[in-house]
């Protein structure tokens, strides 16, 4: 399959090996990846701090340089669940009929990573091989947004060596929040000490999520407090070998 | 009496809350025993999203035609005996119902927990003219003895744990019994005792309603105590303050929202005290009857199409219940009897974007989106969020960072010229791959996490170096 790579802002700017890990697994696999220069942001975050206009061009670009892929891959759950939610409210916020149809026609064959890989492709055995006791925080764009279940739970359950270790209160929200990080940092804090405890709790090495945003925040913290515990995103872990 | 008005905005009315231990540990618990309890409540019904999907349309519905089921409501009212006023706002209607108290001959009201006429400030305004409001519901009674605010749509007294309750009481109460214990029999106890002798003494009961069925000019009130049956059925003359977006078409409808109501509030399958009146009797119950319609900005929600969903509201609480927010904040911090991420899109559409307070509102949140998933007349609260967010006035250094962060992040030729700088100033400010403080605007984000330092190069420049244009 013929697959574009949205690798998403921030992973682009600061998380490469993310994108280098999605590209490996993909072409493990026997897929064709490529990564349209094109591309840029989603515009999630303007559109959630309250900046819808500045995210409409962000939507068309990604509409524009998407349009011909069979499918498009993101290691975002939370990007894909603002292309898969938002964009076509905000296409027809803009009153443009082109842009509509573009992006009703690529929604659709957006993934994020774990989805393409457990439920299109159905591989939950990509042949990953890591030695180390993990443990899985459910995103809150994946979880309730998005909804891709159990699939990146799947895909862990698949990886030779890997000791999967339940986090407890899994569900709840680190307090990442885009903005929110910033705007309500006391709050945020808050929300990611209790998290980071259950992290602990689990006695794993490794956080994995399907976001890096969320893993930034889980990360940040992991490492003021010198927890000695590192986080991962899922693709990362996917795409390690022996 | 204490008001939530001249409240500092959100973050810092938050920041004070999340450093209170008592606080913390109080909202915890009680938020986390009645997340479990709801869960089990609702996985009884095998049927429940079409409940709440029906629940949805029958408001939606209903807020459509509201000028039709609101006139039918004033009919059947009529008919029934009662009297009906319109309320354009919290002044005109506060001046309506201390009218109409004036005229039974009382100085003193007993009332039935209501939000309605929390958001309009009844007691302070009855207040004013010398007249007092005695709250019968246990947690508000708790709060108004206590000078404090309510905290929680459904639990006003969340913030507070019996051991504070007891001093409470000890304190406040005339009349409390020497050698109360924190034992929530003995205080309810005690509770019982000091409002009997109010239910008793008062001429006037007022309440809101749950439900306006218009069809028969009824109104249900659902309770727990007991209170609320006693204030609508022991004083001669009854005034009930109801929100215009209270009214339901039918009893069928009704149906729906009482097999949705308890079980998203107080998690049981249904409610100890339901009660529902028509106008008035010969035999029983109030001799007077007066329904006080309120409006107070919900007409101009209803003309705003994301964010009339709020207007679907049934008060029942669900959503702060599992709010990760409103856990860590508690309810004051919102500055608003509605609180939680129902009140962050109440507040700000009822009160209007003017003051920082409500300005902060639809920030108080990360959008993860648990309060949607509760919600039982599915209200995308996270959508009606970011709808507000795009309403506010932004401070101009944010919309200046925006705007230029904007101009970046839609084009790959700028984000690739300024993911080169970053890589270029890992050399100075990342070394050790951690950055341990930011400058503003994002100092915040070092406070309490690192942030990681630019990588040497971005996936971009690595695709660009190792396999040529994609």
């Amino acid at each position: 399959m013929r697959i574009g790579l949205f690798v998403t802002c921030l992973t682009d700017t600061l998380f490469p090996e993310t994108g280098k890990a999605v590209v490996s697994v993909l072409e493990r696999l026997g897929h064709q990846v490529e990564f349209p220069a094109g591309q840029a942001c989603c515009g999630q975050m303007h559109f959630n701090t309250g900046y819808r206009r500045e995210a409409v061009p962000m939507a068309r670009t990604f509409a524009e340089v998407f349009g011909s892929y069979e499918a498009i891959v993101t290691p975002s759950a939370s990007c894909a669940s603002m292309v898969h939610e938002y964009y076509p409210a905000l296409a027809a916020e803009a009153g443009d009929a082109g842009l509509q149809r573009a992006v009703a026609d690529v929604v659709p064959r957006t993934y994020e990573l774990s989805v393409l890989l457990a439920d299109v492709l159905q591989v939950t055995d990509v042949g990953a091989y890591f030695p180390h006791r993990v443990t899985y925080h459910p995103t809150c764009h994946g979880l309730r947004m998005l909804r891709v279940g159990d699939a990146p739970l799947r895909l862990l359950r698949g990886v030779r060596g890997l000791d999967l270790a339940g986090l407890p209160d899994a569900e709840s929200c680190c307090g990442f929040g885009g903005t929110f990080a910033v705007k309500n940092s006391d709050v945020s804090a808050a929300m990611c000490a209790d998290k980071v405890a259950a992290v602990r709790q689990t006695r794993a090495e490794v956080v994995c999520a399907t976001d890096n945003s969320c893993l930034m925040h889980i990360g940040g913290a992991l490492s003021r407090l010198r927890y000695g515990v590192i986080v991962k995103h899922l693709a990362e872990i996917l795409a390690s070998t022996d | 009496m204490p008001t939530y008005l001249g409240m500092p905005a959100f973050p810092e009315a938050a920041r004070t809350a999340v450093a209170d231990s008592q606080l913390r540990r109080n909202l915890t618990h009680a938020t986390h025993t009645i997340r479990a309890k709801r869960a089990g409540a609702v996985a009884e019904l095998s049927d429940w999203e079409q409940l709440r999907q029906a629940a949805k349309a029958i408001k939606d519905h209903t807020l459509a035609h509201l000028d039709t089921y609101l006139l039918r409501l004033e009919e059947n009212v009529t008919k029934a005996g009662g009297q009906v006023h319109w309320a354009r706002d919290a002044a005109e209607a506060n001046a309506v119902v201390a009218g109409l108290v004036r005229q039974a001959g009382a100085d003193r009201v007993v009332k039935v927990k209501s939000m309605a006429t929390q958001e309009i400030g009844l007691n302070e305004a009855l207040a004013a003219q010398g007249i007092k409001a005695k709250e019968t519901d246990l947690a508000e009674l708790i709060v108004q003895l206590g000078h404090d605010l309510p905290s929680h749509i459904l639990v006003p007294a969340i913030h507070k744990n019996r051991a504070e309750i007891r001093e409470i009481f000890r304190r406040e109460m005339p009349g409390a019994p020497p050698g109360l214990t924190d034992e929530p029999a003995a205080l309810a106890a005690a509770a019982r005792a000091h409002l009997r002798q109010e239910f008793l003494a008062a001429k006037v009961g007022i309440s809101g309603a749950n439900f306006a069925i218009a069809d028969t000019g009824s109104l249900v009130v659902v309770e727990s105590e007991g209170n609320g049956r006693m204030c609508v059925t022991l004083p001669e003359t009854l005034i009930s303050v109801v929100g215009i977006e209270k009214i339901l078409p039918s009893w069928r409808d009704l149906e729906v929202f009482l097999a949705l109501l308890p079980r998203s509030s107080t998690a049981e399958r249904m409610n100890p005290y339901t009660s529902i009146w028509t106008g008035v009797h010969d035999v029983d119950g109030p001799k007077v009857f007066h329904l006080v319609l309120v409006d107070n900005g919900r007409t101009a929600s209803l003309a705003d199409g994301t964010g009339r969903q709020a207007l679907r509201c049934i008060r029942c609480s669900a959503c702060l219940n599992v709010c990760p927010v409103y856990e860590r904040t508690g309810g004051h911090a919102y500055g608003s009897p509605y609180p939680g991420p129902i009140g962050a899109i109440i507040s700000p559409q009822l009160r209007g974007l003017d003051s920082a307070a409500d300005r902060s509102l639809p920030f108080a949140s990360t959008l993860c989106g648990a309060c949607y998933e509760v919600c039982p007349v599915a209200i995308n609260i996270p959508e009606a969020l970011v709808h507000l967010r795009a309403k506010v006035k932004h401070p101009w250094p944010e919309r200046t960072v925006f705007h230029l962060s904007g101009q970046v992040l839609a084009s790959p030729r700028r984000l690739a010229a300024v993911q080169r700088m970053a890589s270029a100033s890992r050399r100075i400010v990342g070394r050790s791959g951690r950055i341990r403080r930011l400058p503003p605007p994002v100092s915040g984000w070092t406070q309490t996490r690192d942030a990681p330092a630019p990588p040497p190069e971005s996936f971009r420049a690595w695709w660009l170096r190792t396999r040529g244009r994609g």
